[in-house]
């Protein structure tokens, strides 16, 4: 049968078991459109804004783990998904962002709409396609996917010519799709490959003979899906684990053995552990600057098995000692083939110890604060949830206090640090998972940035809510300007903003605004019974609240900021014996820890 | 001990598709790495081109250039020359002032080096000249006295010694 280059996308589409497209229409996409039009299988989704459209996918993607798709046409509508697409680069997201181009006849000419759109997002993409013939459509449709979701995933473009997608030619899916992708010159490590024994063993020995290790887990465990493995490792040794921002949920963040995100803003007990460790075991996680701080002063004490699929991220930032390339759920199961049982060791006590020391509080004193409205969200929705943020103080906040309890649970835009990227996520988030909820966390700046997507979530009916973090002002950029600018606030005051509950109003949804803890919790509440459209939650806290712990950028946890309050915090919460969030984990720990000790440990709970 | 800054003359072969160059060129521009030289040309299978590129660095510079290469899709080798014996040519057209009264002289100059004049006018000499990167200094700096008045290189193209080949029946380097 003959079909159109635009019927042929969506019969690759559909092998490749897509089942939503994020887009917006335009003058180069209008065969794709057309025959959107007559398909019934795929549900196209029409965004506000083409970055919309991009982080959608990306949400979608970082929600269920499948390839996220976006489309847009030439142009404008392709540079708009620019942002989004380097958003999932950075997180190694696996997405295929489909673009409409001018005509090949006037390809390079500057015809309107024209932009250079693979030459753009050449540093950006994983690898792009400018398909110049009907014929080629489906191979680099198919080479798409397959690179997108292989090896270290990642975003993949494919530009297609109006006239490509326009032109007809003979195509059976059934019989023309390639069922099998191969590139010679691209041989990722999958899952089932190999592993060299000899490091295996080596790994293993290192961990034997550790005193103090720490496990150091980051976004490619979640990517590969290796909770089971990671928790299995981390019960089998009793090595306390520690996740990055993108490494939330590898490990849940309940068991006894997680010691929360490390880095710049991790907990201080986290980063003592890893500066004092001897032995830190590195598992899909890169070294980011936002973890290290200063890489010469970084957990200078300790050997370093480094575990990645990406060859190139082995040496980049920190030479290990043990370099494993490969798919982390193979190589965390070829692991615990050779590594041993560990007890509970008096190192893991100090840690405990530290957490002790330094525990993640806020005050109790009736204001509403950021830290208390995201306990109340995770008490609300449990575990079902899915979160995803913005980029900022909110961010941080919900990253210390959000208790992540499995992979595609928690959304969030590490690498790039993306403003703007909750809402649509969260819109992504909702349509790969209609029987979840999902809550978006974000600030008075991150919201102004993609405000216009709650009209497609109102749209399309998603009752999505976005906890409006609201400080009046670009609260990360001032806590910098406070502490390293002599408190020169410049250019960060934000008392001017629309009225966020009308405004959620005006595009169809719900809206609250809460000052107080009482107030949130009847938001919140109110805002679980909305089933059919977006609300919005302004909760309105001090203008100076800051993010703690603090190690500042490209120093050590020397020079590590604690709240100066902690020790007073600390004695009201024992002077008035209230509940507080601390005193639950130690419950929980101290039954583990007489588990292990009892000889039981390694069971899974 | 202090890695030292280092020349190294790397071969990439890559699949023959446009944009190929622009990809790898751009993958040293963002990384920060050094492009000291880069030749292009097709090899003795037309899907197939071959770049060679001189970068300066030390070695775990040259270690990211290799992997980062290794990650682009269409390349499908890098070899790394620093450490095996191989040759490397470049070649040199150099348009150098020649009036009657140096002629002899320059041309003395151009047969020691093994060169050879390729057009001639009544006030200059083409000459071309192949040999290492040294070489092609050495003979530029003698010239210079006459007054140069443009300079073209190549750029390096290396090939390993003996029966060793850069092909896809290769081991790679990472």
């Amino acid at each position: 049968m003959k079909l159109s280059g635009a019927e042929i996308m969506l019969e690759c589409l559909r092998q490749e078991q897509v089942s939503h497209i994020f887009g917006y229409p335009g003058g180069a996409v209008l065969p794709i459109y057309d025959a959107i039009f007559d398909c019934k299988d795929i549900q196209h989704v029409l965004v506000r804004h083409e970055q919309g459209a991009a982080h959608m996918a990306d949400g979608f993607a970082r929600s269920t783990g499948k390839v996220g798709v976006c489309l847009a046409t030439s142009g404008p509508g392709a540079t708009n998904l620019v942002t989004g697409i380097a958003t999932a680069y950075m997180d190694s997201i696996p997405m295929v962002a489909i673009t409409g181009q001018v005509r090949t006849a006037v390809i390079g000419k500057d015809a309107f709409q024209e932009a250079d759109i693979t030459g753009i997002t050449m540093p950006i993409t994983k690898h792009n396609f400018l398909v110049k013939r009907t014929e080629d459509l489906a191979e680099a449709i198919a080479q798409a996917f397959f690179l997108a979701r292989t090896g270290r995933p990642g975003p993949v473009l494919v530009d297609i010519p109006l006239d490509v997608s326009r032109n007809k030619i003979e195509f059976n899916a059934e019989k023309d799709y390639p069922r099998q992708v191969f590139i010679p010159s691209y041989k990722p490590a999958g899952p089932g490959a190999r592993v060299p024994e000899l490091q295996l063993k080596k790994a293993a020995q290192l961990i034997a003979e550790a005193k103090r290790p720490v496990l150091y887990v980051g976004g490619g465990a979640v990517l590969s899906d290796a909770q089971q493995e990671v928790t299995e490792l981390a019960e089998r040794t009793n090595i306390l684990t520690t996740t990055t921002l993108l490494g939330k949920g590898a490990i849940d963040e309940t068991h006894p053995l997680s010691i929360g995100m490390l880095g710049m803003h991790g907990t201080a007990y986290a980063n003592h552990a890893v500066n004092e460790s001897d032995l830190l075991i590195a598992v899909g996680a890169r070294f980011d600057d936002r973890v290290t701080g200063n890489p010469d002063k970084f957990a200078t004490k300790a050997k370093i098995i480094h575990i990645d699929i990406d060859p190139a991220e082995i040496g980049k930032v920190i030479q290990p000692d043990v370099p494993i390339v490969g798919d982390v759920k193979t190589v965390l199961r070829e692991l615990l083939k050779f590594v041993e049982p560990r007890d509970w060791t008096p190192w893991n006590d100090q840690i405990v110890e530290w957490k002790r020391t330094f525990p993640l509080i806020y005050p109790r004193d009736g204001k509403l604060y950021a830290e208390y409205a995201i306990e109340q969200i995770s008490e609300v929705f449990g575990e079902e949830c899915i979160m995803t943020t913005d980029v900022g103080q909110h961010q941080m906040w919900a990253a210390q206090y959000f208790k992540s309890r499995r992979p595609y649970q928690w959304v969030t835009s590490g690498g790039l640090g993306t403003m703007g990227f909750g809402l649509p996520a969260a819109v992504g988030a909702a349509f790969a998972n209609p029987d979840k909820r999902v809550i978006c966390i974000s600030g008075d700046g991150s919201f102004q940035m993609m405000t216009q997507e709650l009209m497609t979530a109102t749209v399309y009916g998603r009752n999505v809510i976005t906890v409006v973090v609201n400080n009046h002002s670009l609260g990360m950029v001032r806590q910098w300007q406070e502490m390293f600018y002599s408190e020169r606030y410049s250019q960060v005051d934000l008392q001017a903003s629309p009225n966020f509950v009308q405004l959620v109003e005006a595009y169809g949804g719900v809206g609250f605004r809460a000052t107080t803890p009482a107030e949130f919790d009847e938001a919140i509440r109110n805002a679980k019974a909305v089933t059919d459209r977006p609300v919005v939650i302004d909760c309105v806290i001090p203008t100076s609240e800051k993010v703690y712990p603090m190690i500042p950028s490209g120093q050590s946890i020397a020079e590590m900021m604690i709240r100066q309050d902690l020790e007073q915090l600390k004695a009201d919460v024992h002077a008035d014996g209230a509940e507080w969030s601390f005193s639950k984990e130690e419950e929980v720990l101290k039954q583990y820890v007489e588990l292990v000790q009892s000889g039981k440990s390694g069971t899974p709970q | 001990m202090a890695q030292l800054q280092q020349q190294h003359t790397i071969t990439v072969l890559v699949e023959n598709h446009p944009g190929v160059l622009a990809r790898t060129a751009g993958l040293f521009a963002r990384r920060g790495f050094n492009i000291e030289s880069l030749s292009v040309s097709v090899t003795d299978k037309p899907e197939i081109s071959r770049m060679t590129i001189v970068v300066g660095g030390d070695h775990r510079v040259l270690e990211q250039i290799t992997k980062q290469l290794n990650k682009l899709v269409e390349v499908i080798k890098v070899v790394d020359y620093t450490e095996t014996a191989a040759v490397e040519r470049e070649m040199a057209l150099i348009k150098v002032n020649a009036e009657a009264n140096v002629r002899t002289e320059i041309m003395q100059i151009v047969d020691i080096f093994r060169g050879r004049i390729i057009d001639m006018s009544d006030k200059t000499f083409i000459i071309e000249v192949t040999g290492s990167t040294d070489k092609l200094d050495k003979i530029t700096d003698l010239l210079a006295a006459y007054g140069i008045r443009e300079l073209v290189r190549t750029g390096v193209i290396a090939m390993a010694r003996g029966a060793k080949t850069a092909n896809r029946a290769g081991r790679d380097v990472d």
